[in-house]
């Protein structure tokens, strides 16, 4: 695959788009392990929902 | 399940826990199959292989209005039916969609500059874009700005149903005002202009970016609902140390 006089261009552009992806996605995937740990010290702490289940019950 | 069952967080929360890995796989295994048509799609005879950019600047363009929309539906289901969900919707949305937006500037750019000369030019489609990447950025920090999160919620709706205004104004700045952006290829009167050589590719990516913006979204709502469920309990825990 040649991608010519331009294949700079290309190349940045699709790098680019991955960093941003992987990014968005890896901060979406920290988020929920950071909300599930702050569930748990909670649940540690004897907090339970209005509900009666424990904190780290997700459903 | 209805739209109503859906208004309870613990029954969103077992929806998105069952479609979010079916979600993911189909969007990797459609981002895997757009690329390598990307990869091998042939050059354009005036572009040349710079035409490859489209496959990720078109999605990524699409989806920055997209997100818009789907914001502007949550911010009615906000304002109007006071759906429990719908400010979830909207907040965990500007983010996945800010980013849509920069990358939908960025690789224009960087088309523009070997088939235009230009990184940037102040036409009516870049500006117009240019704005609803700024309004992204604007509600989000209107979000970290009030504290109350219902009044934040309202506000943010307003806003966003404001800045609905401005998806026709991106979508037909090309007809209405002379730009230097190309007029309208794929979704037109009379069909798509594109080669079909450039159009399924194109398409596969287009609904690839499009299942990756709807696994993000939904996993992002589950991480804003576990985010509400985590300051709830902190301040039934405030409450019963200060009793």
């Amino acid at each position: 695959m040649s991608l010519g006089p331009y294949a700079s261009f290309i190349v940045t552009a699709y790098a680019l788009v991955a960093l941003v992806l992987v990014l968005l996605i890896g901060w979406v995937m920290l988020d929920y392990r950071s909300q599930t740990q702050r569930l748990r010290e909670l649940d540690a702490s004897g907090i339970t929902r209005r509900s009666g289940r424990g904190a780290t019950e997700l459903t | 399940m209805t739209l109503t069952d859906l208004a309870n967080p613990t029954k969103f929360l077992a929806l998105t826990a069952r479609i979010l890995p079916w979600l993911a796989a189909a969007t990797a295994v459609l981002l895997a199959i757009g690329l390598y048509q990307s990869a091998t799609a042939p050059d354009d005879y005036q572009q040349g292989a710079t035409v490859k950019i489209m496959f990720i600047h078109v999605p990524n363009a699409w989806l920055s209005m997209f997100v818009w929309g789907v914001m502007s539906v949550a911010a009615l289901g906000t304002l109007v039916w006071r759906h429990p969900l719908a400010d979830v919707a909207q907040k965990s949305a500007a983010p996945i969609g800010a980013a849509f937006t920069f990358l939908a500037l960025v690789t224009g750019s960087l088309w523009g500059r070997p088939m235009w000369g230009t990184y940037w030019e102040w036409d009516a489609r870049l500006t117009s874009v240019l704005i609803l990447f700024l309004m992204y950025l604007g509600l989000m920090a209107l979000w970290r700005a009030v504290e109350d999160p219902s009044r934040a919620a309202r506000a943010a709706a307003v806003l966003t149903l404001v800045g609905a205004i401005n998806l026709p104004i991106i979508k037909f700045s090309v007809d209405w005002w002379n730009t230097l952006h190309q007029g309208s290829s794929v979704f037109r009167i009379g069909g798509p202009t594109l080669d079909r050589a450039f159009l399924v590719p194109l398409f596969v990516m287009a609904i690839a970016f499009t299942l990756l913006f709807l696994t993000l979204h939904l996993a992002a709502m589950r991480n804003e609902i576990l985010r509400r469920r985590v300051r709830s309990l902190q301040m039934m825990q405030a409450d019963s140390r200060a009793a």
